[in-house]
C-alpha cells in the first residue's frame, strides 16, 4: 500500500472521545458561492490546495535537514564530536580515521533517504498532476489535481479514484447512492454504499449541480477514517434547510468509485488535510530487548573509554613529572606548547586519549545492525512456507526493528475469531421459542418446505408458533447490513448461475451476517436486495415481500447489537434487534426466555457463536418519538456518538424475544498444532476474545489450549456473585500455589503428559474489578498482584467478554509486571489494534475483517499457523544472529583498541597510535565488516526443520540469554585476553632483538602491523569458528576479506603515495612478511588467541550441553556414524535377551 | 474480493464451503515468493560442529607440530652468539665516565674513550654490530611525528619549506633545517671503532662495513637527495640541525655516495623504534674468506667518540656484537612460546580425550534411542 497509517492518533482520539471530538469547524461554500445575506455570517477560512506532499525534503533543504536529522542520533553525534575534536586539537590520529567512517555512514544513510524521498517526490508529482474534472460555471473542465480547492464540485466517473475528501451530492443512480471500495485505504475490498444528500440527489447534470446553492459546515479534519460529522445548509428560495452529514456521505481520498457511472461531489478536505494524508504519519516506536542491551553495553564501553582516558592522562602526568622525561633534549616542545596552561594541556591530553581509544565504540555497529535488520527481514517476506495459496498472500514486514524480538516472546495474546478460527461462518441452527431448526440444505441442495428438512425438538408448532417462526425468519432476513452483489462479469461459471438468473452473492463486513442470511435462504426465506429503501424478501411461497427500511441502528462493539426499523406492506412498524445474548436478555420483557437461554448456552458449549433475535412493535406515536430521538442525535455536531448511543439505548428496549441463532466458526488449519508448539516452546498463550465464555472455552479445548487434564480455574462474574472477589482470588491462589509448592521445576518442562496444569478463565467484568485502582487503598494493589501470581502459574488463560481497550490493558498489565516479559499480540480485526500496538510485537492476520490489524501491526501473516514458523524459526534465527552480531562487534573493537591502550605504557603516554591511519580507518569499514554482516544474515545453527519439530529449543534463547551480562563479560574478557596475547607476543618478539636474517631492524610501524595482522586474522577466525552454516557465500566473504586485507596492505606499502605527506608504511608489510620469525609468531599468536575460546566451547558442550547443542551433536552422530547406531541397537537387543 | 465475498448459492450446488471462490489466480502468482535456495534459506552448506571428538585430533596435531618447531627455534637461538657491552659511563669506574660527565654541546673536539673487552668464543660468519639505547623514547608521539618524508624524498619545495610537523626543529635562524625534525636532530653520532688486541699489545683495527645496514627500499626509493649533481649546492640554502656537528652532505667523508639524505646511518635512525629500549644496526663485519673466524676469541678494544649524551634522561648506551641465523638474532622467547603452546595443546588434547571418553559417549547414547 505504500503508506503507513498512524494508529497512535486514532488511539488517542479514542481515549479522548467526548472532549476532543469536536475540535473546530469549517464552512465550505459549494462552488464558492457566498451564502445569501442574512444567514449566519461565516468567516471564510483559508484552506490548503490539493497538493499532497509526502516527501520530507526539497532539493534545497535536503542536505541541512538530512544532516540535522542524522546527527540527532546519539551515536552519530558522538562520532561527529570526536571528529571535531580531532580537527581542533593536536590529536594522535588524523581526522580522517573517524571522519571517513562517519562520512561513509552518513552518506550511505543520506543516499538511501534521498532515494526514498526522490521516489516520494515522483509519486507526489504523479498524483498532484493527474487530471481532475471540475464543474465550473455549469461546465465540466479539467484541471490538475493539485489545483483543486475546497468548495470545488468534482465530477468522478466509474473506477476513478477520488482526488480529495468529498461530500457526495448526487450520483448516476436514482437513489443517490454510489459504491466505493476502500481497498487502498483500509484493505477492505468489499463495496461499500455511500449516500448522497437527499436534497441534492436530484441534481444530475453539470448545469443542475452548479445551480446548487449551499454551504457545508463540518469539523476540521481528523484522522479517524470512520468518523465524520457535518451539516449541509441548502438555500432554496433563500430558505435554509439543514441536513446532517455523516461518514456515509463522505468519500475519502484514495477510495475508488465502483458500479456507479458518475457522481458529483464537493471537496471539503484537500491536500494534506485529507484523511488519507492525516494517516500517513509515523510507525510505532517499539524497541527490542536486544537494542536495549546494546545500549546498556554501549554505556559500559563509554565508561571504559572514559576511565581509560582518565587513567592514561593521570599516568602521563605522573610519568612526565621528571622534566628530563617530559622534554629530553632530543624531543622538545614548541614554544607555543610550553606557554599553554597545564590544565588546558591536561584537558587536551584527555581529549586526545579519548580520540585514540574512541574506536572501542564501534561506529559501524549501528549501520551493520540496521542493514542486518533491513536485509534480514526479507527472509520473512520470501518465505515460501508463510505464503498462503488460498489467500494469495505472503507475510508482510512493517517494521524490521523487531526481528529478533520474535525469538524472545514469553506471552502470546491471541484473538479468537478470525485468528484461532477461520472467521468463515456456517449457519448451524436456529431456535425459535425453543424449537430448533437445522437446515439440511447440503444434502440435496433443495430447500423443501415443511418439517421434513427441519429437525424440531418439540412437537410441531401450532399456528401461533408458525407466525412467530416466520417473524423470526423475517427478522433475521431484515436485520443486517448485507449487500447483494450482482455479478455481471463473464466468469459466471466460477460463481455459478442459478435458474437462469445472473448469479449474486452476499457481501458484508461481518461474516456472521452473511452466514445468517445465507442460512435463512436454506430455511426458505431469501433476502433478494435492497431497492429504493425497500428490502425485498422471497418467502417460502416464492412470493416477494417488501419492507420499507426506516432506520438502521448500526452495530457497534460496545452495544454489541444492531437494530432495524421497518414498515411492512401492511403498514405496521417493527423494530428488529439482533445481538449478543448478554445485551439482548436484559432488554427483553417477554418471550420464552428460559428455553432460548438454555439452547444458547448449549450451543455456546459446543463452540458455536450465538446471537439472539428480538423484536418490538412500534405504534405510530412510538415511531414518531423514535424518529425525533434519532434525528436530534444525528443532527448534533457535538458529541454525536454519545447522543446516538443514548438514543439507541432508549429505542432498543421492551423487546420481545424471538429466538437465537447459532453459527459455527471453524478452527483455523493447524491452530491446535501451533498452540501446542507455542506451549512447548515455553510461551504462555492467552486468548482474549469478545465472545462469551462457553463458546470461547469450547474453542480453547478444540485448539488444545486447554487439555483434558487441565484444571480450569474460573474467575467470572458468576463466581464473584457467590463469593466476594477477595475470597475467590485467595482461593485460587491457594490452589495454584499449593500445587506448585510440591513440584520441582523439572516437571514443568512439559515432558510428562500426566502433569496437570492450570487454565484460567476470566471475564471482562471481573477483570475490571481486579484492575480497579485504589478503592480500598492498599488492598486493591494486592488484587492485581494476586491475579498476576495466579496467571503466572497458569499455562493458558482465557479472557472472554473483552472490550478492545481491555485487551490492551491486559497486555499492558503483563508487560509491566515485575519480570517484564516480552509479549506478542496477534489478531485480525479492528478490535485487536489496541493490543497489537500495546504489545512488544504486534502481529496482524490477514483476515476477513479488513486490514486495520495488518496496517497497525509490526508483522502480518496470512494465517495463524504461520506464527509457528515466524517465532520458532525466524525469531530464533534472528535472535541468534543479532546477539552474535552485537557481542562480536564489541569484542572485535576491544581486541582492536586494547593493544593501543597497552602501548601507551611503552611510549611515555604520548598517545602514539599503534596502527597506521589506514588500518585504523578501514578496520571496521572493510577488513572485518562483511563477514559478520553475512553471518548475521544467513547463520543457521540448527536446521529450520529441527527448530520447528522441537519447539523446546526456543527455551534456550529465552530471557535474552545470549546477551546476558555474564556472556557479555565473557566476550569482553576474551577480547582483553586476545589483546594482551597479541600485544605482548609482539612485544617479546621485538624485545631488543632483530628478527631478520640480514640483521636489519624493524621500527614501531612494523610492530603495529604485526599486531594488526594477528588481530584481523584472529577476529575473522573467531567468527569462522562460530559459524555453523558454511555456504559458498561465507567462504567467499571470510577468505575474501582476509585476502583483501593482505592485498590492501601490499598495495598500501607497495608504492610511495604522492597524496600522503608521510610514507611510514612504505614496504613495512613486505619486510615483515620476508621475515620467518614474523610468520611463525603470527601463527603462534593466532593459535594462542583462539585456543581458550575453542576449549571453552568444547568443554561446555561436553559437560553442560544446552538442548541446542545436544541436538546438534545428535544430528551429527546420526548423519556421520550410522554404524554406531547399528552397534548400539545390537547391544541393546542383546541385552534384552 | 477475498476479504468477504461469499456465494450464497454455492453450497446449494454442493461445493465445499472451504473451497469457495477466493480471488483470481493473478495475485497468487505475483505474490508467491520465489522458491530459490537462497530466499528459502536452504543454500547447501557445510555445517561443522566443534565437539571434543572433532577438536581432539587438531589439538594433538598442533601439539606435535609446535613442540618440534619450538625446540628447533630454541636451539637455533641458543646457538647464536651475542656480546653486549655498556659504555654509558654512568659509574665512576667506567672508562667513559669522564666523557659522560664533561659532555658539552659546544665542544668542538670529541671526547674519546676506550673500552676493552674479551670475547670468550670466536664469532663466525657475518657479524652484526649494533648500538643500543635504553630509556630513549623514539616512539613518543611528538618525536615520531617530527619529520618530513617529502623533504627526505628529495622534494625541493619541502627542502625550502619543511612541514610544520618538524617544529620546533623546522627552521634555525630563518633558514630551513635539512633534515628537519626531532628525529633527524637527535641522530646518534657516537663513532665506534673496534680493534683486535693481540697478546703482544698491538691492536689491529677491524674493518667495519657501512653499507647494507638500512632497508634496501629505504635507501633507494624512500630516501632521495634533492636534485643537483653537487650536494653542497643542493643544500646551500639550508642549515644543519642544531645538534649536528656536520652538515648532512658531509656525514660520511669516506664515501661520497653515502651522504645527504641517503646516508645509511641517518636512514637507520629515521626508522623509529617500537619500544624505549632498542638497538639499531651500526656496522657489519663481513665474513673473512677461508676458514678463519670473523672475530676470533681474544681481547678487543672499542674506541668511542663520545658525542651522544644520554645521562640527562637516565639512558644507557650499549654496543652489541651478534651473529645471525635465519630467524634473526638471539631471542629465546619464540622457541619457548612454541614449546609452551604446543605442550598446552597436547595436554588439552589428553583432557579432551578423557572428557570425550567419559561424557561424549554417554550423551550421544542417551540421545539416540529418542
Amino acid at each position: 500500500m505504500g503508506m503507513d497509517f498512524s494508529t497512535l492518533r486514532t488511539l488517542i482520539s479514542r481515549y479522548c472521545v467526548g472532549e476532543e471530538n469536536w475540535v473546530d469547524s469549517r464552512t465550505v461554500y459549494i462552488s464558492h458561492k457566498e451564502p445569501p445575506p442574512g444567514t449566519e455570517a461565516f468567516i471564510q477560512q483559508r484552506f490548503p490546495d490539493n497538493r499532497i506532499v509526502s516527501s520530507k525534503y526539497t532539493f534545497w533543504n535536503f542536505i541541512p535537514k538530512n544532516m540535522f536529522e542524522q546527527f540527532r542520533r546519539v551515536a552519530n553525534f558522538y562520532f561527529l564530536v570526536i571528529f571535531l575534536v580531532q580537527l581542533i586539537i593536536d590529536t594522535p590520529t588524523s581526522p580522517i580515521t573517524s571522519g571517513l567512517p562517519l562520512f561513509f555512514v552518513i552518506t550511505v544513510t543520506a543516499i538511501k533517504q534521498g532515494y526514498e524521498d526522490w521516489l516520494r517526490h515522483k509519486a507526489d508529482n504523479a498524483v498532484n498532476k493527474c487530471p481532475v474534472h471540475v464543474v465550473q460555471d455549469g461546465k465540466v473542465t479539467c484541471k490538475q489535481s493539485r489545483k483543486l480547492r475546497v468548495g470545488d464540485v468534482v465530477f468522478v466517473t466509474e473506477d476513478e479514484t477520488f482526488p480529495c475528501d468529498l461530500i457526495l451530492l448526487s450520483s448516476s443512480r436514482d437513489d443517490g447512492t454510489c459504491f466505493v471500495t476502500t481497498a487502498s485505504l483500509d484493505g477492505e475490498s468489499s463495496h461499500k454504499t455511500y449516500y448522497a444528500v437527499q436534497d441534492t440527489k436530484a441534481y444530475k447534470t453539470e448545469e443542475e449541480v452548479s445551480s446548487i446553492h449551499a454551504t457545508i459546515e463540518c469539523e476540521q479534519p481528523q484522522s479517524d477514517l470512520y468518523k465524520f460529522v457535518g451539516r449541509i445548509n441548502i438555500y432554496m428560495n433563500n430558505e435554509p434547510v439543514a441536513r446532517p452529514l455523516g461518514s456515509e456521505n463522505l468519500l475519502l481520498r484514495g477510495a475508488t468509485l465502483k458500479n456507479t457511472e458518475y457522481i458529483y461531489a464537493v471537496a471539503i478536505y484537500t491536500g494534506m488535510e485529507t484523511k488519507m494524508a492525516l494517516n500517513y504519519q509515523s510507525k510505532s516506536q517499539k524497541r527490542s530487548a536486544v537494542e536495549k542491551s546494546m545500549n546498556d553495553y554501549l554505556v559500559v564501553y563509554l565508561c571504559i573509554l572514559i576511565s581509560k582516558a582518565i587513567i592514561n592522562t593521570a599516568l602521563k602526568y605522573v610519568w612526565q613529572a621528571d622534566p628530563n622525561r617530559d622534554e629530553p633534549w632530543h624531543n622538545e616542545r614548541t614554544e607555543a606548547e610550553r606557554q599553554r596552561h597545564i590544565l588546558i594541556r591536561a584537558f587536551t591530553d584527555f581529549l586526545a586519549f579519548m580520540v585514540l581509544f574512541n574506536y572501542i565504540i564501534p561506529v559501524s555497529m549501528y549501520v551493520t545492525v540496521e542493514m542486518q535488520k533491513f536485509l534480514g527481514s526479507y527472509f520473512i517476506l520470501w518465505d515460501d512456507e508463510m505464503f498462503d495459496e488460498e489467500l494469495g498472500e505472503r507475510a508482510v514486514v512493517n517494521t524490521s526493528d523487531l526481528n529478533e524480538e520474535l525469538g524472545q516472546v514469553e506471552y502470546v495474546f491471541t484473538d479468537k475469531t478470525g485468528t484461532l478460527t477461520e472467521n468463515n461462518m456456517e449457519f448451524i441452527e436456529c431456535c425459535v421459542d425453543g424449537h430448533v431448526y437445522v437446515p439440511h440444505a447440503i444434502c440435496n441442495g433443495q430447500v423443501m418446505p415443511g418439517s421434513d428438512t427441519i429437525d424440531m425438538i418439540d412437537t410441531s408448532p401450532g399456528p401461533d408458533a408458525r407466525d412467530r417462526e416466520e417473524l423470526f425468519f423475517r427478522a433475521v432476513c431484515l436485520c443486517h447490513t448485507v449487500q447483494v452483489k450482482e455479478e455481471e462479469t463473464v466468469d459466471g461459471i466460477k460463481h455459478g448461475i442459478h435458474q437462469g438468473k445472473s448469479s449474486s452473492f452476499y457481501i458484508s463486513s461481518s461474516p456472521d451476517e452473511v452466514a445468517l442470511v445465507e442460512g435463512m435462504n436454506r430455511l426458505g426465506f431469501t433476502y433478494l436486495r435492497q431497492k429504493d429503501s425497500h428490502m425485498e424478501i422471497l418467502n417460502r411461497d416464492d412470493k416477494v415481500e417488501r419492507f420499507e427500511v426506516l432506520e438502521v441502528l448500526s452495530f457497534d462493539s460496545v452495544r454489541r447489537r444492531m437494530s432495524v426499523i421497518v414498515r411492512c406492506s401492511t403498514g405496521e412498524v417493527y423494530l428488529f434487534c439482533k445481538g449478543a445474548d448478554s445485551s439482548i436478555f436484559p432488554r427483553v420483557i417477554s418471550g420464552k426466555v428460559d428455553q432460548v437461554k438454555a439452547r444458547v448456552e448449549h450451543n455456546a458449549v459446543e463452540g458455536l457463536r450465538t446471537l439472539c433475535v428480538a423484536y418490538r412493535c412500534l405504534s405510530p406515536e412510538q415511531y414518531q418519538e423514535v424518529c425525533h430521538l434519532l434525528s436530534r442525535a444525528k443532527l448534533a455536531l457535538q458529541d454525536r456518538d454519545r447522543q446516538l448511543a443514548e438514543a439507541y439505548d432508549l429505542i432498543e428496549k421492551d423487546l420481545i424475544l424471538l429466538g437465537a441463532t447459532a453459527v459455527e466458526d471453524r478452527l483455523q488449519e493447524k491452530a491446535a498444532d501451533t498452540i501446542e508448539s507455542l506451549h512447548k516452546a515455553g510461551m504462555k498463550v492467552w486468548v482474549l476474545t469478545g465472545d462469551k465464555m462457553e463458546t470461547a472455552s469450547a474453542t480453547c479445548y478444540a485448539s488444545k489450549l486447554f487439555r483434558r487434564n487441565t484444571q480450569i480455574l474460573e474467575l467470572t462474574t458468576k463466581r464473584t456473585e457467590e463469593q466476594s472477589l477477595h475470597d475467590v482470588l485467595f482461593d485460587l491462589s491457594r490452589t495454584v500455589l499449593r500445587h506448585y509448592g510440591g513440584m520441582t521445576r523439572e516437571t514443568s518442562s512439559g515432558l510428562s503428559d500426566d502433569y496437570t496444569d492450570f487454565g484460567l478463565i476470566i471475564d471482562g467484568a471481573t477483570l475490571t474489578a481486579v484492575m480497579r485502582p485504589g478503592q480500598e487503598g492498599s488492598n486493591s494493589g494486592n488484587y492485581k498482584e494476586l491475579f498476576l501470581d495466579i496467571c503466572r502459574n497458569c499455562s493458558a488463560v482465557l479472557c472472554c467478554r473483552m472490550a478492545p481497550l481491555q485487551k490492551a490493558q491486559i497486555v499492558k498489565m503483563i508487560k509491566t509486571s515485575k519480570e517484564h516479559p516480552i509479549t506478542l499480540a496477534i489478531g485480525d480485526g479492528a478490535n485487536d489494534v489496541s493490543m497489537i500496538q500495546e504489545a512488544h510485537v504486534g502481529i496482524g492476520i490477514m483476515g476477513k475483517e479488513g486490514r486495520q490489524a495488518v496496517r497497525n501491526s509490526d508483522y502480518a501473516i496470512p494465517k495463524f499457523k504461520h506464527l509457528k514458523k515466524m517465532l520458532l524459526v525466524h525469531g530464533h534465527y534472528y535472535y541468534i544472529r543479532v546477539s552474535e552480531l552485537v557481542q562480536y562487534f564489541f569484542y572485535k573493537n576491544v581486541v582492536f583498541i586494547f593493544p593501543q591502550f597497552l602501548y601507551q605504557f611503552f611510549c611515555g603516554f604520548s598517545q602514539q597510535p599503534l596502527y597506521d591511519t589506514a588500518y585504523l580507518t578501514l578496520y571496521n569499514i572493510s577488513f572485518t565488516s562483511l563477514p559478520i554482516l553475512l553471518y548475521s544474515l544467513i547463520e543457521q545453527h540448527i536446521n529450520a526443520d529441527i527448530l520447528k519439530k522441537d519447539p523446546s529449543l526456543y527455551k534456550d534463547i529465552a530471557k535474552n540469554s545470549l546477551l546476558k551480562w555474564s556472556s557479555f563479560i565473557y566476550w569482553t574478557a576474551l577480547g582483553i585476553y586476545d589483546a594482551i596475547v597479541m600485544f605482548f607476543g609482539a612485544y617479546f618478539l621485538f624485545d631488543n632483538t632483530t628478527f631478520t636474517s640480514n640483521g636489519q631492524m624493524f621500527g614501531n610501524w612494523t610492530f603495529g602491523t604485526l599486531v594488526f595482522t594477528v588481530l584481523v586474522f584472529t577476529v575473522t577466525f573467531k567468527l569462522a569458528l562460530d559459524t555453523h552454516y558454511w555456504t559458498w557465500i561465507n567462504h567467499f566473504v571470510i577468505w575474501g576479506s582476509l585476502l583483501f586485507f593482505v592485498v590492501f596492505s601490499l598495495l598500501w606499502g607497495g608504492i610511495i603515495w604522492p597524496f600522503l605527506n608521510y610514507q611510514r608504511m612504505y614496504y613495512v608489510f613486505m619486510q615483515m612478511l620476508s621475515s620467518g620469525p614474523a610468520w611463525l609468531s603470527i601463527i603462534l599468536l593466532i593459535t594462542t588467541c583462539l585456543l581458550p575460546d575453542v576449549v571453552k566451547k568444547v568443554i561446555c558442550r561436553a559437560l553442560w550441553p544446552t538442548t541446542t547443542e545436544r541436538i546438534q551433536t545428535k544430528r551429527r552422530c546420526l548423519a556421520s556414524e550410522p554404524s554406531t547406531i547399528f552397534m548400539l541397537s545390537q547391544t541393546s537387543s542383546r541385552m534384552s535377551f | 474480493m477475498m476479504a468477504s465475498s461469499y456465494n450464497a448459492k454455492e453450497e446449494v450446488d454442493g461445493h465445499h464451503p472451504g473451497s469457495s471462490n477466493h480471488g483470481g489466480t493473478g495475485p497468487i502468482n505475483s505474490k508467491k515468493p520465489d522458491n530459490t535456495a537462497f530466499k528459502q534459506q536452504r543454500l547447501p552448506a557445510w555445517q561443522p560442529i566443534l565437539t571434543a571428538g572433532t577438536v581432539l585430533p587438531a589439538f594433538f596435531v598442533i601439539g606435535l607440530i609446535f613442540i618440534p618447531i619450538g625446540i628447533g627455534l630454541y636451539v637455533t637461538s641458543n646457538n647464536i652468539k651475542e656480546f653486549e657491552i655498556d659504555y654509558t659511563g654512568a659509574e665512576p669506574n667506567s672508562p667513559c665516565y669522564v666523557c659522560a660527565q664533561n659532555f658539552s654541546w659546544n665542544s668542538t673536539t670529541p671526547c674519546f674513550c676506550t673500552v676493552n673487552f674479551t670475547l670468550q668464543q670466536p664469532f663466525e660468519n657475518n657479524i652484526y654490530m649494533y648500538y643500543g639505547l635504553s630509556n630513549f623514547y623514539q616512539n613518543h608521539r611528538r618525536y615520531v611525528k617530527s619529520r618530513d618524508d617529502k623533504q627526505l624524498n628529495g622534494d625541493s619545495k619541502a627542502l625550502e619549506e619543511p612541514s610544520s610537523d618538524c617544529e620546533p626543529y623546522r627552521k634555525s635562524g630563518g633558514a630551513p633545517v635539512a633534515p628537519c625534525g626531532a628525529i633527524a636532530n637527535s641522530l646518534f653520532n657516537d663513532t665506534l671503532d673496534l680493534s683486535y688486541v693481540e697478546t703482544n699489545g698491538t691492536s689491529t683495527p677491524i674493518e667495519l662495513q657501512k653499507s647494507g645496514i638500512a632497508w634496501w627500499t629505504d635507501k633507494h626509493v624512500k630516501f632521495k637527495n634533492p636534485p643537483g649533481s653537487n650536494l653542497s649546492v643542493a643544500f646551500q640554502n639550508t642549515v644543519k640541525p642544531v645538534n649536528w656537528r656536520r652538515p648532512v652532505y658531509e656525514l660520511d667523508p669516506s664515501n661520497p655516495d653515502n651522504n645527504g639524505f641517503i646516508n645509511e646511518d641517518l636512514i637507520v635512525w629515521m626508522r623509529t623504534a617500537a619500544l624505549p629500549t632498542f638497538r639499531k644496526l651500526y656496522r657489519i663485519i663481513p665474513k673473512k674468506s677461508g676458514a678463519v673466524s670473523t672475530l676470533p676469541s681474544g681481547s678487543y678494544s672499542l674506541r668511542i667518540a663520545y658525542n651522544y649524551p644520554v645521562l640527562s634522561f637516565d639512558g644507557r648506551k650499549r654496543m652489541i656484537l651478534s651473529t645471525i641465523s635465519w630467524m634473526g638474532g638471539k631471542n629465546p622467547f619464540l622457541g619457548i612460546a612454541y614449546i609452551t603452546v604446543g605442550s598446552i595443546c597436547f595436554f588439552l588434547g589428553i583432557v579432551l580425550l578423557i572428557i570425550n571418553h567419559k561424557y561424549g559417549n554417554r550423551s550421544s547414547s542417551a540421545e539416540i534411542p529418542n
